[in-house]
């Protein structure tokens, strides 16, 4: 009880303090985590709109690995990715290994699945009679898209936060790729796993405590835009 | 319409339409054409394939063969996009966007590319003429479904369409709302004069609205003819009956001269008709409303027959009573204005005089 009570005061003390080293894990975290969503959402709802819209033989088959892959296990991708940047894998030659580049691949092949299979489901539920309507009002393929995105937004929204979420908590995928190199790697959840080993428990609950408000604070910034989207 | 438009320039052909589901005809139309200016009404039941019809002819759906050719070009993928821009659709129930009444309505004109006071002065015009300007800024999603049947029908009259395509525009609503509706619906489109192709399942509808009526049963158009020839003239027993000429009795010709005089079966009243009969055995067809009780003054005015009936039911419908009368050995069925009724001596079990004018006697052969 006491180690418990130890970390929340010592939590507070170093964002009270803005410790150096915590400010540089928690922004790395946000760098890595936000951007690894980003091109997920770049790449995955335009591909969701094509798995929705473009009927074609096996696409339950694509459909079914994409939900699977919505549970894809980080320490998987971690060994894949990190196969593939080892200095004698296929892209050794990048040097990426054991780089923050290397943790933003990894979080964005997690949050891709979990992107694409949502919009693509955002975008199924919408009512059938609402594609035939805007091209009966002269809409073009693209005004089509769009405008079946905008009215989907709320779930699109919420495919985002679903991506930020699973990326910002997982730890095998950025410590197999990334090495937990200290003020090169280490993000909020190496950090957490590295301080527990060595004992500091008050540290790692003061790392878990903050990466808890992060999650929940840019949770509730895109909530928030969620909930004005859906009053218009 | 103006009174030639059956002979006026087509704007819209369709030759040789086929769609198929699991390799099953759910429509065939060889050949439909609408004319410039003309209100053509489709009825049928539902799932008789109407709206499969709006949206081919819309080019919403491919139909698995045929051609539509519009202006007198045959509309390809091309074709059809620029054609979309042309027309506008309200389908049936009309989804609108999660946006405010007046970007629904400006919505089409924005697809165009059109912007700033132009659209706002044609979205407020076309609110104001179906009376929800008082709801431009409201949400779309929250509106009744009459604000949403107006907004809607507004959102396609804004884009000045050359046809119009409404799918069953009055369904779904209560019939206070409808009464309301169906009067400005048909006010604007005579003021606009635009091409329509309207479908409904409520007869009522298509006499209000229709130049032409249409009548589809099972994927295929039955019969296509001004609103008196479909109602009076049905061309099959399947067409009769959903037209509401809910009397068909099987009969024999007893004397054919300028008037046909028939006798229904069994043992039933004789009656005169002014068609000539298709062969010596047909089925009488004759409204209810026009089964009607006998005064002299309406038989002087319309040739026709006189007969006994005794009177079995009388239902109740609002405004209206449905009569059932037993005369020798066939049952009639009459449709009445409650008042009409109600200063008649039709009561279960009376024994009352009919007329049926010669002209609202329909023969069709027998089967």
């Amino acid at each position: 009880m006491d180690i418990i009570l130890e970390g929340g005061r010592e939590a507070i003390r170093l964002l009270l303090n803005a410790d150096p080293y915590v400010l540089e894990v928690t922004a790395l975290t946000l760098r890595v985590s936000g951007t690894a969503t980003i091109i997920a959402v770049v790449l995955g709802v335009p591909l969701g709109t094509l798995l929705a819209f473009s009927p074609f033989p096996g696409r339950r088959y694509v459909m079914a690995a994409l939900n699977t892959g919505m549970g894809l296990p980080p320490v998987v991708v971690g060994l894949v990715v990190a196969l593939m940047l080892w200095r004698s894998g296929p892209l050794g030659a990048l040097g990426l290994i054991y780089t923050p580049t290397a943790m933003i691949l990894a979080q964005a092949i997690i949050a891709l699945p979990i992107v694409t299979a949502l919009s693509m489901a955002a975008l199924q539920q919408l009512d059938p009679q609402l594609h035939w309507q805007l091209l009966g009002l002269g809409a073009s393929p693209v005004q089509l898209v769009l405008l079946l995105l905008w009215e989907s937004r709320l779930l699109l929204m919420a495919a985002m936060i679903a991506a930020f979420g699973a990326v910002i908590s997982e730890v095998g995928a950025s410590l197999m790729v990334g090495g937990n190199i200290a003020h090169q790697t280490r993000v909020l959840t190496t950090a957490t796993v590295l301080e527990t080993s060595r004992g500091n428990f008050d540290r790692a609950i003061a790392l878990s405590l903050i990466l808890l408000i992060l999650a929940y604070l840019i949770t509730l910034v895109l909530t928030t835009v969620q909930q004005r989207a859906r009053r218009w | 319409m103006k009174a030639d438009a059956r002979e006026s320039s087509p704007v819209l052909e369709a030759y040789d339409l086929e769609v198929t589901y699991a390799q099953t005809s759910v429509l065939w139309i060889p050949h439909l054409t609408l004319h410039e200016g003309e209100r053509l009404v489709l009825i049928g039941p539902n799932g008789a394939g109407k709206t499969t019809l709006l949206r081919v002819l819309a080019t919403l759906q491919k139909p698995s063969r045929g051609r539509i050719v519009y202006r007198g070009h045959v509309l390809d993928r091309r074709r059809a996009r620029v054609y979309r821009r042309r027309v506008a659709v309200v389908l049936h129930p009309p989804p609108l966007l999660d946006l405010s009444v007046y970007h629904n309505v400006a919505l089409g004109l924005y697809l165009r590319g059109m912007r700033g006071a132009t659209v706002r002065a044609r979205v407020m015009e076309w609110l104001q003429r179906f009376h929800v300007h008082h709801l431009a800024q409201r949400r779309a999603l929250g509106l009744s479904r009459g604000e949403l049947q107006r907004v809607a029908l507004a959102r396609a009259f804004v884009l000045e369409p050359d046809i119009l395509f409404l799918d069953e525009p009055f369904s779904g609503l209560d019939e206070p709302t409808r009464e309301r509706l169906l009067p400005d619906v048909r006010r604007n489109l005579e003021a606009t004069g635009i091409t329509t192709f309207l479908i409904t399942h409520n007869r009522e509808d298509a006499l209000a609205l229709g130049d032409r009526v249409a009548v589809m049963l099972a994927g295929r158009i039955c019969q296509i003819g001004t609103p008196q020839e479909v109602f009076t003239a049905p061309v099959s027993v399947d067409v009769a009956r959903f037209v509401g000429a809910d009397n068909i009795l099987p009969a024999e010709v007893v004397r054919a001269t300028s008037l046909t005089r028939v006798r229904c079966l069994p043992e039933g009243p004789e009656l005169l008709s002014t068609r000539r009969a298709p062969k010596q055995e047909v089925l009488v067809c004759v409204r209810p409303e026009h089964v009607r009780l006998a005064d002299e003054s309406m038989s002087a005015q319309a040739p026709g027959v006189d007969f006994e009936a005794r009177v079995e039911e009388v239902v109740p419908l609002g405004t209206r009573v449905r009569v059932r009368l037993r005369c020798g050995g066939v049952t009639l069925s009459a449709l009445w204005d409650y008042v009409y009724w109600q200063t008649s001596p039709a009561r279960v079990g009376a024994r009352v005089i009919l007329h049926v004018a010669a002209d609202h006697v329909h023969l069709l052969p027998s089967p």
